[in-house]
């Protein structure tokens, strides 16, 4: 079952030399239960994307249908409703949480804000067992973030997220602010979550690792656009657009019995602001012909799930086209 | 070339000592590559400052040890012998390209004045050198009179390598020098850092905390948990057969994309406070395999060429489950 679909989904930022294109025509679908990964690098958009998704930036035009619903055309009061059902978890926990609120104040303010609960001893009760929920002590509940080292405080993010039980969580870059050790303890802990009480995610980060650990199906993002979405088993064995091919392959592997061989793209990525037209990877792709500088690719299936944006994909499938490494 | 021996760095203030570096020696001989790997906290930036030393004083100081350096002992350089050493000897990349560049100045007159300030040399003689390694770089001659708010973060971090090059140091310390960049601009100066190292046969210290990195570019990693090294080798060493649970821990929490495992293992508990070390070996709040004499005992340092510093030797003789 479909619980988000955006259709034509776009979000311009005016700056004094024109627009920014942050999300340029974004379609996508986010299963219940499941979990959509979206990579890509600093400045492709996947922030603004699940910003747009949950609200918090207005939409320049498109639709985010939540449940077959169009919550852009919701009224305050409709959206004050649809706020306890989507939440969102940063990147920084350590900006994300108000240094003069204790641990407990921050987990139940949004059962106060929402008037979930009345007496003060239900609303102790729900946090704590929040807080045994993501393996934080009861004891912490008169402690504040300050005390706190990032791993646990983003558990602590997370308890506030789950307090009016969402259904759809958007995780922006929830652990790369984390050391390795405590990167793992916080991945299990979403998926666990996940797994118990059916919660749907758009993950969003710039480590692929990550995200193939814990997404079902990935989306690539460059320049504001999807350029290729698949299961995430697809996107790994069988990468078909020439950005995610060195994408994957640029990533440093712990694997020294079989080195890859590393692409090296020439150049960075253009400005998103009035994007010259065609293929917004042209500029850096060896395999750019006429016809990519001209006109923009349509994101088209073109095996089961699987989608590309790339006029050239059939001959990357074939083989007949391929980097040159050295 | 380097070696350093039984190097302790406290943090000293009225109020708490935070011992940052623990009794830590290695040595890096010429052409060599060593990562230096581990967590927040674990005395990775302060090992490198103490090298070029750098430790702000107060609050650090070098309470123990020695820095050979070709030869020299430089804990007791003066300030005239450091700041010879600096540059021509050893040169260092930090970590943040935004913050290691002068935002005022042009890069050109920057790198320059690198340049100008360390070696004999006139200033026409310099521009020339400047415009060389920044085309080497990956950098063209008409961004010479740009400044640093006109590059991207890939840009700078590379005029930060040039600038760190510039006098041809025989050991280069890079620290995090990839940490603020996206993946595909990374491979861009992982490939420069790699290709210059030969070209100049330069001994570098890599620090990171990303063991992917380390494996691309180093053939010796040291991994330091609480301002201690608990494991050193050569990289198929420690990547094939880790001895330090710590270590093992870090490999298993890493998601890998070469294998479809569900659950990760992630080490339990946090990093310990530098101010308020445990008793015994430093890891045992954490460590899944701590026994009795752990708790109260410092293990010592084991083995020749493959160091580790564990009681027991646990993934190997499968002496403990």
């Amino acid at each position: 079952m479909v619980l988000i679909e955006t259709k034509r989904l776009k979000k311009y930022f005016p700056v004094p030399s024109g627009h920014l294109h942050a999300v340029d025509d974004i379609n996508l679908q986010i299963n219940k239960g499941e979990t959509l990964g979206i990579v890509g690098e600093s400045g492709c958009g996947k922030s603004t994307l699940g910003r747009v998704i949950l609200r918090l930036h207005e939409a320049t035009s498109g639709e985010v249908l939540y449940d077959g619903m169009d919550i852009n055309t919701f009224n305050a009061s409709e959206m004050r409703h649809m706020r306890q059902i989507m939440q969102i978890i940063f990147q920084d926990p350590y900006a994300s949480l108000n240094p003069r609120m204790t641990i407990g104040q921050s987990i139940s303010e949004p059962l106060r804000l929402h008037k979930i609960y009345n007496k003060k001893n239900e609303i102790r009760e729900r946090v704590e067992e929040l807080m045994e929920l993501v393996g934080l002590p009861k004891r912490s509940y008169n402690q504040y973030p300050h005390e706190f080292d990032g791993g646990r405080r983003q558990r602590v993010v997370i308890a506030r997220a789950l307090t009016i039980n969402p259904k759809f969580i958007v995780c922006d870059e929830p652990v790369s602010a984390l050391d390795v050790s405590i990167q793992a303890q916080i991945l299990n802990l979403l998926m666990d979550l996940q797994k118990n009480m059916g919660l749907t995610y758009m993950f969003i980060s710039h480590d692929l690792s990550v995200v193939k650990h814990i997404s079902t199906n990935i989306g690539v993002m460059y320049l504001g656009q999807m350029i290729e979405k698949a299961p995430k088993k697809d996107i790994f064995r069988n990468p078909l657009h020439p950005y995610t091919i060195a994408l994957l392959s640029a990533i440093p592997s712990i694997n020294i019995k079989e080195k890859s061989k590393k692409i090296i793209l020439k150049g960075e990525i253009t400005s998103p602001i009035n994007p010259k037209p065609g293929c917004r990877f042209a500029a850096r792709c060896p395999f750019s012909i006429d016809i990519c500088r001209a006109q923009i690719p349509k994101l088209i299936e073109v095996e089961k799930d699987h989608s590309v944006a790339c006029y050239r994909y059939k001959e990357i499938q074939n083989k007949t086209l391929h980097y040159n490494i050295i | 070339m380097l070696e350093i021996k039984n190097l302790s760095v406290h943090y000293v203030t009225d109020a708490i000592t935070a011992k940052a570096v623990n009794d830590i020696s290695f040595s890096v001989n010429k052409g060599e590559s060593m990562g230096l790997v581990g967590e927040t906290g674990a005395g990775k930036t302060t090992t490198a400052l103490s090298i070029m030393q750098l430790v702000p004083d107060p609050p650090g100081i070098i309470v123990d040890g020695e820095i050979w350096f070709e030869g020299k002992n430089i804990i007791y350089n003066t300030d005239k012998e450091n700041q010879a050493m600096r540059g021509n000897g050893i040169s260092m990349i930090f970590q943040d390209p935004m913050t290691a560049l002068n935002p005022i100045m042009t890069i050109g007159d920057q790198l320059n004045e690198i340049l100008t300030t360390h070696q004999k040399i006139s200033k026409k003689q310099a521009k020339k050198q400047v415009i060389e390694l920044l085309e080497i770089v990956g950098i063209k001659e008409d961004r010479y009179n740009d400044f640093p708010h006109q590059f991207s973060g890939g840009q700078k971090q590379r005029v930060v390598i040039a600038m760190s090059l510039l006098c041809k140091p025989r050991l280069l310390i890079a620290d995090e020098p990839t940490t603020a960049l996206d993946v595909t601009i990374q491979a861009q100066v992982l490939e420069i850092i790699n290709s210059l190292k030969a070209k100049f046969n330069m001994a570098i210290i890599l620090i990171t905390h990303d063991l992917g990195v380390v494996a691309e570019t180093c053939n010796k990693i040291a991994i330091m948990y609480a301002g201690q090294i608990v494991e050193m080798g050569t990289v198929e060493d420690v990547y094939l057969s880790p001895k330090h649970p710590y270590t093992k821990g870090l490999f298993d929490s890493i998601p890998k994309l070469d294998d479809d495992t569900t659950q990760l293992i992630p080490i339990e508990g946090q990093v310990s406070n530098a101010s308020d070390l445990p008793t015994g070996c430093y890891f045992h709040p954490r460590c899944r395999f701590c026994k009795d004499i752990c708790k109260t005992q410092q293990p010592l340092i084991k083995g020749d060429a493959h160091k580790f510093m564990c009681h027991f030797d646990v993934f190997t003789k499968g002496a403990i489950k």
